[in-house]
Order: structure tokens, then sequence, then C-alpha cells
């Protein structure tokens, strides 16, 4: 039986593919059978960060329609054996998942992985329904930004009441994955800290993924972030990665460390 | 302004103005979610009792459902015209 783990946020832009992307990678790359799966119908985009747009022939609606077998679907991430990508539809219809076709999907799905990720649409419709209605867990991805932090708040009133765990009087367990995290801007009192956060949503926090030019530049190339641990951002995936498996790791990149003269002097040379 | 203000950082303290009206408004938001269903349809059936009898406006009956610990109060407020 694999884990379903929902990632979602409400509101749009915040982070949820590229976690996706790196999340999924990160568990695949510790040997667990992963399938990242792309609910965004009609905007797929995760094919495009992860770098297997070009070899996208069927895709999730194909196989709940009966057009494609899982097979035929599910694309083999090039850089790691335990991971696969199930892309979304580009088709204009919106009601084209049916909760009937994505179960029977996620339970064929569940003899074969040990994680089914869903990155789930922006919003609250049925794309944002579907992806989340299965889930056992929920990563819920946010700024420190009033919209963000608001839009999270209603997404969890969501998986409170209308997942499935919910209608079983179960519960979902709920992850807070801060993102675009700015200590410089925390501590001069312009931006919401990782506390005042988890204060106002009350759920435990699975990590906080700095602020990072590499962020972008990962996605420029399609290798997920995680790839490079070289990076903040990349090391900080890794650590919510090794948070979700049960690992106790103390948070890294929350406060602004001064760098000293040395490590300033020779960051350069070490990089280069 | 006196002059001293002059020499005072006029910056805010922005984030904390946002935690608050994020309190604010979460607290408030997670109120209405906890309301069943029911509840604006239950509003209107009273509504229209009262109104074979008095004259009254929508927002003169006011219904709402508070959670204790071990029970749940339905609390009816009717404003009635003098």
């Amino acid at each position: 039986m694999a884990k379903i783990i929902v990632i979602t946020s409400g509101k749009g832009g915040v982070g949820k593919t590229t976690s996706s992307a790196s999340i999924s990678t990160g568990l695949a790359l510790k040997g667990h059978k992963t399938v990242v799966i792309d609910f965004d119908v009609g905007l797929r985009n995760l094919d495009l960060i992860m770098n297997c747009e070009r070899r996208v022939v069927y895709d999730f609606v194909n196989v709940i329609n009966g057009e494609a077998t899982l097979n035929q679907a599910l694309i083999k991430d090039k850089h790691n054996e335990n991971l696969y990508i199930l892309p979304a539809s580009q088709t204009r219809d919106k009601d084209a998942l049916t909760q009937d076709g994505v179960e029977k999907v996620l339970n064929e799905l569940s003899e074969r992985f040990d994680f089914i990720i869903c990155d789930s649409p922006a919003g609250i419709e049925h794309g944002a329904q579907m992806a989340l209605y299965f889930a056992d867990e929920a990563i819920v991805v946010t700024n420190p930004e009033v919209s963000s932090v608001r839009d999270s708040d209603r997404i969890l009133g969501i998986l409170q009441s209308k997942s499935r765990r919910a209608e079983n009087g179960e519960s979902v367990k709920e992850h807070l994955l801060l993102t675009r995290y700015n200590p410089i801007r925390v501590e001069k009192g312009e931006m919401l800290s990782v506390d005042d956060v988890k204060e106002i949503l009350a759920i435990k926090l699975l990590g906080v993924i700095p602020e990072s030019q590499s962020v972008l530049s990962s996605s420029n190339s399609g290798v997920p972030v995680i790839h490079d641990q070289s990076t903040d951002a990349g090391q900080a995936y890794d650590d919510a990665v090794e948070r979700l498996l049960g690992a106790e790791k103390p948070q890294r990149f929350i406060t602004n460390e001064k760098k000293g003269f040395f490590k300033r002097m020779f960051k350069g040379a070490a990089t280069a | 302004m006196s002059f001293l203000d002059y020499f005072k950082s006029t910056k805010k303290n922005t984030a904390s103005i946002a935690k608050e009206r994020l309190q604010i408004i979460v607290a408030h938001e997670r109120g209405q979610r906890e309301q069943p269903d029911y509840l604006p349809m239950l509003q209107k059936e009273i509504l229209e009792v009262i109104r074979k009898y008095v004259s009254i406006n929508q927002d003169q009956v006011q219904v709402q459902l508070d959670k204790n610990d071990d029970c749940s109060v339905l609390e009816l407020n009717v404003m009635l015209p003098e």
C-alpha cells in the first residue's frame, strides 16, 4: 500500500510544483518507489519542471478514460529509476478528472509504489479537491505573506471536511512547508516569521525553504533543486524529505547566518 | 509632529501588523467554517414564520451556533420593531 501525499496551498505561485518535484525526487533518491501526479488539468507544468515535457505521449485523463494504460502514460525519470511522472492532460474540460477514475488510477499505482505525490492545482475547485480527496497526508505550501497564509487555512478547512479521511471520521496528517523564506527581512520586521505562521495555522512544521536563486535556475534547466546539494534550497528540501520519513532534524536556514571572513574569502574558490 | 519625531525611525514593523490582521480574519473564517450547512436555511424559515405575525427584515433575525466542550448552544436573536 502506498502512502498518498497531496502538495497543496490554495494560493497559486507559492511553489507547489517546485516542491512536488523536489520532494518526489528526494523520496526516490532515498530508495522509495515514488510516482508524482500532476493534477493541474489544462495547465500542465510538472513535466517542464522535471524535464520530461518532450516525452509526454499519454496523460492522466487518457488513463482514466481507458485510452491508454498506466504503463504507457508513466514517464520514467532520467535521473532516478525509482521515480515516475504521470503528466496532467491539457484538455480544457476541467471535469475530466472523475472521482471514480482518480480512485481507480490511485489504487493501481498503490500496488506498485511506496509513495504517490499529488501535485494540486491552485484554487479550491474540482481539480484541487480531487488532488486532496484521497490523501493520507498533506503538505501545505505557504509563503510568509498574508494572502498565502489565509488561503492555506482555507485549504486546511477543506482537508478537515471534504477529504475521504475526514468523511470516514479520520484525519489527514498535515504538514507546513514554508517557502520563499527570507530571514534577513524577518529580522527587519518586514516578513512574517516561521513562528508567526506556525502560530496562526497551528500545524506541524515540515520545513522552511529559503528564498533562493537556485530555485529559478533549477527550473530553468529542469533539474529539481534537491539534486544540487550545494544550494541552501536543495539542502532544505532534503531535510524536509528526511522529516517526512520520520527523522528528527533541526531547522536550518531560519536565521540570518553572518558569514565569517574566511567563509566569505573561500566560498568563491570552493564552488568554482 | 515634534522635532524629536524627525529622528525616530518611521519604519513600522509591518510583519506584526500582518500577524495581527491574519489572526483576526482566520479566527473569524474558522468560526464560520464550523457552522453547519443547514444554518442559513434555518434562519430563512424562522424569518418566514415570524413574518406571518410581525413585519421584520432579514437582518433582524440572527441565528448562531456556539460550540462548548460538551454541548452546542443555538442562539436565536430576533429584533422586533417598536
